[in-house]
């Protein structure tokens, strides 16, 4: 059996267990004020499951396939955009100290698509 | 360059975004910088993809991609924009849910591609992994979303003869992994996937309310292997890897949440199974002792000439909507010099670091938010701690009473400094329904009434006093 995996399995796994550990070390630096934003934010990253989605769908033959495929895009998708939103929303509100007027504004970058700005800092 | 290899640089590069996002989160000052950076790997990695081959080859389907991303994008954003920041757990639950369900149905979908008979075993483990841990991440966040938005009860959810139905679900979705192991048959697949929804709602619905956030954290961890077994089914880098750190962050993220709780995983989640949950004291509090009560100028007075105020808020004082009360009364006493900081239990709030966003959506600066540690470290020395909304994160059964229910729970200190005053609506019992000692303490002093109307009563006094 164990000789019967494809040549890329062992590659693949080996990614796996370096990913791992990475996001192990990196998030165990994540003070917990910042622990709801940490869990919405990585929410967000396994949304990344819409590429394999969009593979999928693409390539899908007959009703079956076709219909799970996109209802899998449509869910995937609401992942990404709700997670990226939501994540940004909420770090928005982070702020330090002097802060007399509460402006959204967002000198410093670039913005994207999937995060508007200026969320919705209705009170 | 080849388009392969493009693709895989494309990849690359997206997962170093994530990455990214992942360590700007350890500091509010560049989180949401990582947070920005993480969306635009997601928008390359998602742009990308639709130049491959197999995703514009057939019109049809292209079509299809469109239309199903723009159906998502149509619900996520309002959604995402408009939740209020209280409900931002159950908020969080979906996203998850939905993530699960994507993944199992990447793994179901593929097995029906791959045909009968030719599939590898490794093949089918995989897909068999991603099917059953998305479908359970995505039925147990539907419940727990149901839970946390109060459209069912939050309690523990038992059942006679529990234990064997868990038994029997467990056994034959067992069973039916080794079938499709060995015939790779599709109608098999299926009901794996259907009595793996079931699991998700049966393992959720015996967990607490209060437990729930712990939960999500573990599901979040889910749907993060299933996207990762999906990319082995499918062979994408990108997935393994993004996937991964979800699975390892949320690992991570749900044992820190127990370590917070000062229980132990299994007994989070399996401690409704056959055991009788005995509150002690949980009618409301003992009627034959008595306890000291004032009125807010008492308590304004109190606050105004001392010289160092630790604020204690828990979930209270979010249901009342009093946290721009709550700084207004920091803002008050900080302008006749009082120094004010709060103390912040890591589980406070429906989810851990709730609290935070919470109070950092009514413009309180983070530097004012400590976390227990330090703040346990600096509560000898603070004049008053004025608990609002918060009960068993400070109560001290969780140090001195053996078999309390939360005995074992690292706690904040408010028995430490020189006076307590608790605002609270009446002497009920906190979340894990057990009397709280320290609200009958000799320098505890009782604010009773709703916590937004009772902080603006108190901004009044400190102002006057």
């Amino acid at each position: 059996m164990i000789g019967s995996v494809g040549p890329g399995l062992m590659g693949f796994i080996t990614i796996f267990v370096l990913a791992a550990f990475v996001g192990y070390e990196v998030v165990s630096k994540v003070p917990s004020i910042l622990h709801t934003p940490l869990m919405s934010g990585s929410n967000a990253i396994h949304g990344i499951i819409l590429v394999g989605t969009m593979l999928v769908l693409g390539q899908a033959h007959g009703a079956a396939q076709l219909t799970l495929g996109f209802l899998a895009v449509v869910l995937a998708t609401l992942n990404v955009v709700g997670g990226f939103v939501v994540t940004d929303r909420m770090l928005e509100m982070f702020k330090a100290k002097p802060t007399e007027r509460p402006a959204p504004q967002n000198p410093q970058g670039p913005d994207t698509s999937s995060g508007p700005p200026g969320g919705g800092a209705k009170q | 360059m080849s388009r392969a290899t493009a693709t895989d640089l494309v990849y690359l590069i997206a997962i170093v975004g994530f990455i990214f996002a992942l360590i700007g989160l350890s500091s509010p000052k560049h989180a949401r910088r990582g947070n920005q950076i993480g969306a635009l790997g997601m928008l390359l990695a998602v742009g990308w993809t639709f130049s491959l081959p197999a995703v514009y080859g057939s019109t049809r389907n292209l079509v299809l991609i469109v239309v199903a991303v723009v159906i998502g994008t149509a619900i996520g954003v309002p959604a995402a924009r408009f939740v209020k920041m209280t409900a931002m757990p159950q908020m969080v639950a979906v996203f998850n849910g939905v993530g699960g369900g994507a993944a199992a149905l990447v793994s179901v979908t593929e097995f029906i591609s791959l045909g009968h008979g030719s599939i590898a075993i490794y093949k089918i483990v995989e897909i068999l992994f991603g099917v059953l841990v998305g479908s359970v991440s995505f039925s147990g966040s539907a419940i727990a979303f149901a839970k946390l938005q109060e459209l069912m009860t939050g309690r523990p959810v038992t059942y006679p003869a529990q234990q064997p139905i868990n038994a029997v679900v467990g056994l034959g979705i067992l069973t039916l992994l080794l079938v499709t192991i060995v015939t790779a048959n599709t109608a098999v697949l299926v009901v794996v996937l259907l009595l793996s929804l079931v699991l998700g709602v049966i393992f959720v619905l015996p967990i607490g309310g209060a437990d729930v956030p712990v939960l999500i954290s573990l599901l979040n961890a889910f749907t993060g292997l299933a996207v990762a077994a999906s990319g082995f089914t499918i062979n994408s880098n990108l997935l393994i890897v993004a996937g991964t750190l979800v699975g390892a962050s949320g690992t991570l993220l749900t044992r820190m949440m127990s370590a917070a709780m000062g229980r132990s995983l299994p007994n989070i989640l399996f401690s409704a199974f056959g055991s009788v949950i005995t509150a002690t004291g949980g009618e409301g509090g003992d009627p034959s002792r008595s306890v000291r009560s004032g009125t807010p100028e008492d308590i304004g007075v109190l606050l105004a000439y001392a010289r160092r105020v630790a604020i204690i808020p828990g979930y209270g004082l979010a249901v009342a909507q009093g946290q721009h009360a709550a700084r207004e009364l920091a803002e008050a006493l900080e302008a006749r010099g009082v120094e004010v900081y709060y103390a912040i239990h890591p589980v406070a709030g429906r989810m851990p670091g709730h609290m935070n966003v919470l109070l950092a959506e009514a413009n309180v600066p983070y530097e004012e938010l400590e976390e227990m540690d330090q703040a346990n470290s600096e509560l000898p020395t603070t004049d008053v701690a004025l608990v609002v909304g918060a009960n068993d994160t400070v109560n001290p059964a969780a140090q001195n009473t053996p078999g309390s229910p939360i005995y074992g729970m690292p706690i904040i200190h408010a028995d430490d400094a020189a006076n307590v005053v608790f605002l609270k609506r009446s002497m009920r019992p906190g979340f894990a329904g057990i009397d709280n000692e320290l609200l009958y303490g000799e320098k505890t002093t009782m604010l009773f009434g709703d916590a937004k109307d009772t902080l603006v009563k108190l901004v009044a006094a400190v102002k006057s006093a």
